[in-house]
């Protein structure tokens, strides 16, 4: 059978290179995830902050992430980069500063509202117990608010995982750039070469994202009951 | 930043603002049709349909956007399908925003009590007449906040279709980026045109929020006016 | 005089995913004009059997019919039974999108397409019976639980039902608004509409009744005229009931 396209993703290294890519995207991913848990925390915090000026400041923030497109604030980080600051950040990096600019702040809101649905009286006992500030963090209010928050923060890596699909736009070799090369080099060997990596590719996102969510929704389940 | 050439490519931004516009609008109408026939038949449980439902469901809001794009626009032509750049962009969002709608709808749905439908049936309506008049209407009520998150996120997935060779924001600014070396300028447009168009878009969606909102359809078992 | 029997129940059971039986064994008839007042403690079933006499819920064996008709709740002619069936139930359940008027003329209008001209003198004249004629373009928030109820009542009268079933009226209202609800109850008794009433106001129940049926556990325990049951009720269980209501007793 020699039309048969799907021998492309078999020929020489092919499926390994597409692989290799995935896993290029993911790393972005997963470092985005993880400075943006721990930079909105932080955020979050200050976002419950009495000070109304602050308060208004968090919200321009995440006003401007949540209004722009992901791919203008790519273009704008590594474009302007290049031309102000005269260095040539490489795309992977300049993903990690705006998936992490978004996430902290998409992180930051998330654990503001989990913060604030804690009420006031957990709070309130906790120092009656002679508790410090401190005390009642560790103790009462953060192991609260990480149940609440844990199947949203699972949607978000599902959210950020897709989102990194956009980085080969500002030409990071990840697995759409490799899928590209191999499409390009077996033009004629194998023309209908496009269906099946595009397709294999699809399925790769597909494999990694649906355990999230559907553990998220589990998640959100189980604490609802 | 060079104002003049600012002011000479303006046409070109307003053009490209146009399609990203156009696009979205068809996308979104439908999105909304396709949410809405989705969350019917998850509501009326429907036997095989229900299954196909689910599957498409999961698959379109576990895949990027961009990859069903490269797919419908490079994978498909294979098969003998092939759908022009605003074909695929307009086929891709709503394949992408289906499945957001579906659930929005479907969680509205859900939220209104059981007791709404059985005083409905009691009255000697018929199930479909107690949807119609009576679920559907508060149901729209309770699903208008996450109705306009995702129009919002929609039009802001728009962004991905210069992929597919479409003329739209990002094709322009990248454009004006690679032949005249012009990036200031190039980027301020784009943003100013992606604020341009969804900052009057989320007002209103806020301004709409708050008018349900005020008019508590949602809440049956709400307090006695008092 | 013997009256006609419009609504009759034989060997009714029912129970919730199979486990224990809500209603073993309900056998009853109601005649046409009479007014039943089901009472008994909480969880005996009593709500559940109102339910199933308007079909809300299926049945594990037994029949319902109606003037000598078998209802079915699947089949295709029990919308046109319901309508001869009005319910009220225990919590405000307006429609909350729609104002007082449109809540009124759903039904009628959709249901039995009667013309609109007509259907809004009759609710005008109904919402004045019930002293609620001028909250007919407002909506349900805007009314206090015992308006809403009174509304629910008019509501369900409008399709002219041959029969009303009233779960609990007034078990979710403050202590005064309760009055004003179960007034409009007392004036629909008196002119001969037929009833079955799940309430736990004895007095009301004594004056409404014109039979009282004491259920327990699935059960009907206890049956007769409200002078007998509530000044000497025959079965222990009754007694104690009745007792619960008797502070000073205690």
């Amino acid at each position: 059978m020699q039309n048969l396209g799907i021998q492309v993703l078999f020929q020489g290294n092919n499926f390994l290179r597409l692989c290799g890519g995935l896993w290029q995207s993911l790393q972005i991913a997963v470092i985005s995830m993880v400075l943006s848990i721990v930079l909105g925390m932080i955020l979050g915090i200050v976002m419950t902050s009495p000070k109304k000026l602050v308060r208004f400041l968090c919200r321009i923030y995440l006003e401007i992430v949540r209004i722009m497109p992901q791919l203008v604030l790519l273009f704008l980080v590594y474009f302007g980069a290049a031309k102000h600051l005269n260095i040539n950040l490489p795309g992977s990096w300049a993903a990690v500063i705006v998936f992490t600019f978004w996430g902290a702040a998409e992180m930051g809101d998330l654990v503001r509202s989990a913060l604030q649905s804690i009420p006031v009286h957990q709070y309130q006992s906790g120092f009656g117990l002679g508790m410090t500030k401190l005390q009642v963090y560790r103790y009462v209010i953060i192991p609260q608010t990480v149940r609440r928050l844990l199947p949203s923060v699972m949607n978000l890596l599902t959210r950020m995982i897709k989102t990194t699909s956009l980085v080969v736009l500002i030409g990071v070799i990840e697995v759409v750039k490799v899928g590209k090369q191999i499409i390009d080099s077996s033009r004629y060997t194998v023309p209908d070469a496009a269906l099946w990596v595009y397709g294999v590719i699809f399925i790769m996102y597909f494999a990694i994202c649906y355990p999230f969510s559907r553990a998220a929704a589990m998640l959100d389940k189980k604490i609802k009951d | 930043m060079d104002f003049e050439f600012i002011r000479g490519n303006v046409p070109l931004y307003v053009e490209a603002a146009g399609i990203t516009l156009r696009i979205s609008f068809l996308g979104i109408l439908l999105s909304t049709v396709i949410g809405l026939l989705c969350s019917l038949v998850k509501v009326f449980k429907i036997p095989v349909l229900g299954f196909v439902v689910n599957c498409y469901i999961e698959i379109s809001r576990n895949t990027p956007l961009l990859i069903q794009l490269f797919f419908l626009y490079f994978g498909l032509p294979k098969l003998g399908i092939v759908l022009s750049s605003e074909g695929c962009a307009i086929t891709g969002l709503a394949f992408l925003g289906g499945s957001y709608m579906a659930e929005a709808f479907r969680t509205g749905i859900e939220q209104v009590p059981k007791i709404q439908t059985e005083t409905g049936l009691s009255l000697g309506l018929t199930k479909w007449q107690v949807f119609l008049h009576i679920i559907l209407p508060q149901a729209i009520a309770t699903s208008v906040p996450v109705f306009c998150a995702n129009i919002i996120f929609l039009i802001k997935e728009t962004s991905v279709f210069s992929a597919v060779a479409l003329a739209d924001l990002m094709f322009v600014a990248k454009d004006l980026i690679g032949i005249y070396y012009k990036t200031d300028e190039a980027l301020f447009m784009l943003v100013t045109a992606y604020l341009m168009i969804l900052l009057p878009i989320s007002l209103l969606c806020s301004w709409v929020e708050r008018r349900v909102r005020y008019a508590e359809f949602g809440n049956s078992s709400a307090v006695p006016g008092k | 005089m013997k009256q006609e029997v419009i609504l009759t129940t034989k060997n009714l059971k029912k129970s919730y995913d199979n486990e224990q039986l809500v209603l073993k064994d309900m056998s009853f008839s109601l005649e046409k004009g009479e007014v039943v007042v089901v009472v008994g403690p909480s969880g005996c079933g009593k709500s559940t059997f109102l339910r199933c006499l308007n079909m809300l819920e299926p049945i594990d064996s037994g029949t319902i019919s109606f003037k000598d008709q078998v209802i079915e709740r699947d089949r295709k002619d029990a919308y046109t039974i319901r309508q001869k069936i009005g319910m009220v139930f225990q919590s405000y359940d307006l429609f909350p999108h729609l104002t007082i008027l449109g809540n009124i003329l759903l039904a009628p209008l959709k249901v039995q397409k009667r013309e609109k001209q007509e259907l809004i003198q009759e609710a005008e004249q109904l919402l004045k019976r019930v002293g609620l004629l001028d909250k007919k373009d407002a909506y349900p928030r805007q009314l206090s639980g015992g308006q809403k109820q009174r509304v629910a009542i008019v509501r369900a009268l409008m399709m002219h039902p041959e029969i009303l079933l009233l779960d609990e009226i007034t078990a979710a209202l403050d202590p005064e608004m309760v009055r004003e609800v179960l007034q409009v109850v007392l004036e629909l008794a008196k002119e001969g509409m037929t009833m079955v009433i799940v309430t736990h106001e004895m007095e009301f129940a004594k004056a409404v009744s014109d039979r009282v049926l004491f259920m327990d556990q699935g059960l009907v325990v206890e049956e007769g005229k409200p002078e007998d049951f509530f000044t000497s009720p025959q079965t222990e269980r009754a007694k104690q009931f009745l007792n619960t209501f008797h502070y000073e007793a205690i």
